[in-house]
């Protein structure tokens, strides 16, 4: 009895380890400081993981498909840029047009290279975040890009508006979110994506065309991609050329932190939301109790690697690996 | 000709025939476009060229063997920046402030030990744990990088100790203290792999781990150093960079596993391990050096070259592809 009840217990924490963590963390930042729960801090917390989490979202699909994307922090910069650009010349509406057009070209070369080619995602992605980063530099000269009239634009709406009293980004985040998650958990499209990254060779015998499912998924995060630059855009009206580096990791970070295998074939939307709002509100409450915005860094270094050891050790039904 | 032959010449001698390419190019190209009255090719140019890719040179050396060994390390950049901290600071603390000059290589030995220690801690994960090594670099690498901040808040450390600035910027047999540290840093990597016991273990390490296991190759030590060889090698990048400048920010080093990893990839080396040369990563370095240059001596912008080498690394890949999967139909003939 005790070795089952062990065993059962071994088996939660591997299922629901993540987020028995996550609820400890509340607690603990709630009582070293009251405000940790108050609700504006709670969306202010999920306000300013939206941009992070948009992308996450297209990148579950990719890493779930057995595939990682690098270049999702320098894509975020290219489409910030671009739309910042064209708004004085083609106005708010055509310029939001033309930027998702010109990032799901973007993805789909991606996906042509990775899906059809069959060439290794991290290094085209890698290739790719250099190449995008390239292009937004060319683009903008190098110089910040600035909206010329920023009280005169509706375009402000998605990064600084809000409907219901709920800031946009998040509803945003969590429309996106909701979406994405039928998507994946409840079409056919969702299923094929799974048996894609669970076992590639099975999925082409059962008569799932690959290609076109690896290219759909970083078409998809592409256009998450896109949604993260509009709403960065439209949250600061100008931007830097780099405002979108080192993200792809801390997209990565999140969704391992979510629990789904870097290998693909597992994972899930929730997962990764919950991934995000954990790295969020663990910034938020290392800088209520005072600390700096870096301790953060040191402190999802030890989750990420506690988190994923423990998933894999109570798999493996043992704490240390077999490695000699 | 044996079946494959060409093929594998082209794969190996591709990075040299790209930097033949390079040269041809930028020297034709320069004699048109160039504003300035030298040569491409002129022999400052080229020791300079040498120079400035020792900094990425050092690290991608290590990068090589532990791709080689099927892991991959994404922490490098921080543990660079960490190390050039701990370098410039110590030569300012109190218990070394009767040692003079001396104190140069007490610090470089604390610098080179702590990249050695960050090395090993992530080996030591790796091994133990069994978690991926992408998971556990990508976990240090914002861990390390915290730890930069940390030490020194958001402030620049700088210390400018003239007798190493001297040392850095000397010039022995024509060649400069950086590439002569490149130089013997690549020779005694393509000596760890080639003609020791080590190197071999590494190599079927990463070919088939499984395999190796069963042969009796013990495979947690063996990846463990190799994770310390390259923890060292970031030290020493830094040591050999910031003996230098003597002034390091925190956010030095980022993206320099991806400079990294692009060099190591173009020099031919697969990310799956088992396969990879020290010679051609040498070449990779330099092609990516060669082109940083040539782009800027033809008067293209800076921002191009980021744009060029993306195109090439993916090009590269599909070329590769390309050449192995003809390799694979000759040897079916």
């Amino acid at each position: 009895m005790a070795t089952m009840s062990k065993g059962r217990i071994g088996e939660f924490m591997a299922r629901q380890g993540i987020l028995v963590a996550f609820v400890l963390f509340i607690i603990g930042f709630t009582l070293a400081n009251q405000r940790f729960v108050d609700p504006d801090n709670i969306l202010g917390v999920i306000r300013s993981s939206a941009i992070l989490g948009v992308m996450a979202l297209g990148v579950t699909f990719v890493v779930i498909s057995g595939n990682l994307d690098l270049s999702v922090g320098s894509m975020m910069s290219f489409s910030t840029i671009v739309v910042l650009d064209l708004h004085d010349t083609l106005g708010p509406l055509l310029a939001i047009v033309a930027m998702f057009a010109l990032t799901l070209c973007l993805g789909a070369i991606i996906g042509f290279l990775v899906g059809y080619l069959k060439l290794n995602s991290l290094i085209v992605t890698l290739g790719m975040l250099s190449a995008i980063h390239g292009l937004t530099l060319t683009w903008s000269g190098g110089q910040n890009m600035d909206i010329a009239d920023k009280e005169g634009t509706w375009f402000s709406v998605f990064g600084q508006g809000s409907a219901l009293g709920i800031p946009v980004p998040i509803l945003l985040f969590l429309g996106l979110a909701a979406l994405l998650g039928i998507v994946l958990a409840k079409t056919p499209f969702g299923r094929k994506v799974y048996a894609v990254g669970g076992n590639g060779t099975a999925a082409t015998f059962s008569g799932i065309h690959r290609a076109r499912v690896v290219f759909l998924c970083y078409l998809m995060s592409s256009f998450c991609v896109a949604t993260a630059g509009l709403i960065q855009a439209s949250r600061s009206l100008g931007s830097q050329n780099t405002v979108g580096q080192g993200l792809e990791l801390e997209v990565l970070a999140a969704i391992i932190l979510g629990g789904a295998s870097l290998l693909g074939g597992s994972g899930t939307i929730f997962k990764t939301v919950i991934g995000v709002l954990i790295l969020g509100f663990i910034q938020n409450g290392l800088l209520l109790v005072g600390l700096q915005f870096y301790v953060q860094y040191v402190v999802t270094w030890v989750i990420i690697i506690l988190a994923v050891w423990l998933d894999i050790a109570a798999k493996r039904g043992k704490l240390w690996s077999p490695i000699a | 000709m044996k079946p494959g032959t060409l093929s594998t010449f082209l794969k190996r001698g591709a990075i040299w025939g790209f930097i033949v390419l390079e040269l041809i190019f930028f020297s034709v190209a320069g004699e048109f476009l160039s504003l300035s009255e030298k040569a491409f090719m002129d022999v400052d140019n080229m020791l300079l060229l040498f120079k400035q890719s020792a900094p990425i040179g050092i690290i991608a050396m290590g990068m090589t063997i532990v791709m080689i060994n099927g892991n991959i390390d994404l922490s490098v950049g921080a543990t660079y920046a960490l190390c050039a901290v701990v370098l410039l600071d110590s030569m300012t603390w109190p218990i070394f402030a009767g040692l003079g000059d001396m104190v140069i290589p007490v610090s470089w030995v604390l610098a080179l030990a702590v990249g050695t220690a960050l090395g090993a801690l992530n080996g030591l994960i790796v091994w133990k744990t069994g978690v991926d090594a992408f998971i556990v670099t990508l976990g240090a690498m914002l861990g390390y990088r915290g730890l930069v901040f940390m030490y020194n808040g958001e402030q620049p450390t700088s210390h400018l100790n003239w007798t190493l600035v001297d040392f850095a910027e000397a010039q022995f047999l024509g060649v400069h203290t950086a590439t002569w540290f490149l130089l013997i840093v690549t020779a005694a990597i393509w000596f760890l792999m080639n003609k020791t016991v080590h190197g071999r273990n590494a190599y079927a390490i990463g070919d088939n781990r499984e395999a190796a296991v069963n042969a009796g190759i013990r495979v947690g030590p063996h990846m463990m150093i190799n994770f310390m060889i390259i923890g060292f090698l970031a030290a020493l990048s830094a040591v050999v960079f910031y003996s230098e400048s003597g002034s390091v920010n925190p956010n030095d080093g980022a993206l320099y596993e991806l400079w990294v990893i692009t060099a190591v990839v173009l020099g031919g080396t697969k990310l799956t391990g088992g396969a990879g040369s020290i010679l051609s990563t040498f070449g990779g370095v330099i092609a990516i050096q060669l082109l940083r240059k040539g782009l800027s001596h033809i008067g293209a912008d800076t921002e191009t070259v980021n744009l060029v080498i993306g195109l090439i690394l993916i090009a590269v890949l599909f070329l590769d592809r390309q050449l192995n999967l003809k390799g694979k139909e000759e040897l079916k003939l």
